[in-house]
């Protein structure tokens, strides 16, 4: 119990995909201009990366391994990402429209977020059982979910500032998310791995 | 290899079943009508209609009842055909184009400094908010004319722009691109325009501008209800019907022009509003 709770810890605010490690860069500065499409994005980003984390480690424990095809392990896992992606797609559209108008291109994009398929990858790579990569996943996408919102308000708050206008829009926003960046470095080493 | 075949094959088989399964649960209902009109829609995303983009507008038609008749760059004909796929009897639309509000070029109006920079009106507008001295007048650097997709725009070689009546679609592409706000889009039936954007009071305006607006009222007097002075500014009332042709001859700076009867000097084109019979080659 105490190792899946540090394995959360870890995958939020230690080793936070985006912040830590600089995976789903893409989305993190694409849909991040407003909360409520961050929060949406997120949303999207958390159940994909989950559904993906259990269908990506039955697939290579009771695919690949037995079958000895490993070397097939990007191909399948990307097969596997990008239906759940055609999925949350049309649930997405079917359900808000107003979201699926707003998340625009960088929906299908998922399919080629690093988070989602380094997630994956991590799993089989750390050895984690299948309860420790469900765990793993979810707190993975959290800590997406929280740079999201977290960089969404700061550049909600950066549209109200007098930005000299040689920063204004993406210059000012990658700084801002080196310094969110820098800010999590205060986490680091509070969990091993 | 088989193992290979037969795995991947079988994974993205049960993908498949699940999305079709999905896309059946899941279905939007698209209006067929949106899709026909998107077809007859001109596809220049130019948001002439006020909506983002050409999907947006095809959506509005069918869900809003939003009027038929907003794409400018398609005209007529696409007015037609969307009321036929709508059902709905086509209206004119008031077909728009856009004016240059100012007359002031290099030779009637002062710069305040020499401008060397890039030769772009946003670019200039950045350094000392541009170098003309009259804060809404017409760089002259030919931002608008290069966004024109029509090439109704030209720039005189005293450098003003004027825009071709004929050849302006009302794509409101130039209104966005000029960084001073002078070209306004106006109902293409009047030809009357009050050529100046400046609000200046008068004696500021004629330190600067041999052909700006001084806001002197005598318009107003000459042609009553056809024109509206604001902030040392007259405007013509594009939405009454009065004539505002009286209160041309009467303007002391000559700031208020009738493009039936031609273009500001300088200008290469021709007045085409009022077009004479072809005379008959003798």
């Amino acid at each position: 119990m105490v190792e899946l709770i540090l394995i959360l810890i870890s995958a939020i605010f230690v080793n936070n995909f985006v912040l830590a490690r600089f995976l789903g860069i893409c989305p993190f500065l694409g849909v991040s201009k407003k909360v409520e499409t961050a929060l949406g994005m997120g949303m999207a980003v958390t159940f994909v990366m989950t559904v993906a984390a259990v269908v990506t480690w039955l697939i290579q424990y009771f695919i690949l391994i037995p079958f000895n095809i490993e070397y097939l392990q990007t191909i399948a896992f990307i097969l596997v990402i990008a239906s759940l992606v055609q999925l949350v797609e049309m649930v997405i559209q079917k359900v808000s429209p107003v979201l699926y108008q707003s998340l625009g291109i960088f929906l299908p994009l998922i399919t080629t977020n690093c988070a989602v398929l380094g997630l994956a990858v991590l799993n089989i790579q750390k050895g984690y059982s299948f309860l420790e990569s469900v765990v793993f996943a979810i707190g993975a996408a959290l800590g997406f979910t929280l740079a999201m919102v977290l960089f969404a308000g700061l550049r909600e708050r950066i549209d109200l500032c007098p930005v000299p206008k040689s920063f204004r829009g993406t210059a000012i926003a990658l700084v801002t998310a080196g310094l969110l960046s820098l800010a999590f470095m205060g986490f680091a080493g509070l969990v091993k791995g | 290899m088989i193992a290979a075949v037969i795995s991947l094959g079988g994974i993205g088989l049960a993908a498949a079943v699940a999305l079709g399964v999905a896309a059946k649960k899941f279905a939007v209902e698209v209006d067929p009508r949106e899709a026909a009109i998107l077809e007859v829609l001109s596809g220049a995303n130019c948001g002439a209609c006020g909506l983002p983009g050409c999907s947006a507008y095809a959506k509005a038609v069918v869900e809003e009842g939003v009027p038929a008749n907003l794409c400018s760059p398609g005209g007529q004909a696409t007015i037609e055909a969307i009321a036929a796929i709508m059902g709905v009897a086509a209206e004119a639309m008031v077909p728009q184009v856009a004016v240059v509000r100012c007359q002031g070029d290099n030779r009637k109006a002062k710069n305040k400094f020499h401008y060397l920079g890039l030769q772009d009106c946003n670019a200039a507008q950045r350094i000392a908010d541009g170098p003309k001295a009259c804060p809404g007048g017409c760089l002259g650097l030919g931002g608008c004319e290069r966004v024109c997709p029509f090439g109704a725009i030209e720039m005189t070689a005293d450098g003003i722009a004027v825009i071709s009546r004929d050849k302006c679609t009302g794509c409101k592409k130039c209104v966005a691109a000029c960084p001073r706000n002078v070209i306004a889009m106006t109902p293409r039936t009047a030809t009357v325009h009050v050529l100046c954007n400046s609000h200046d009071k008068g004696a500021v305006v004629r330190k600067y501008c041999e052909v700006g607006c001084i806001g002197c009222q005598i318009c107003k007097k000459t042609a009553p209800g056809a024109y509206l002075i604001e902030d040392f500014l007259a405007r013509v009332v594009y939405e009454e019907e009065q004539d505002a042709a009286p209160g041309i001859e009467k303007c002391p700076t000559k700031c208020i022009r009738d493009f039936a009867l031609g273009y500001p000097e300088g200008s290469s084109f021709k007045a085409a509003e009022s077009r004479p019979e072809p005379e008959h080659a003798a």
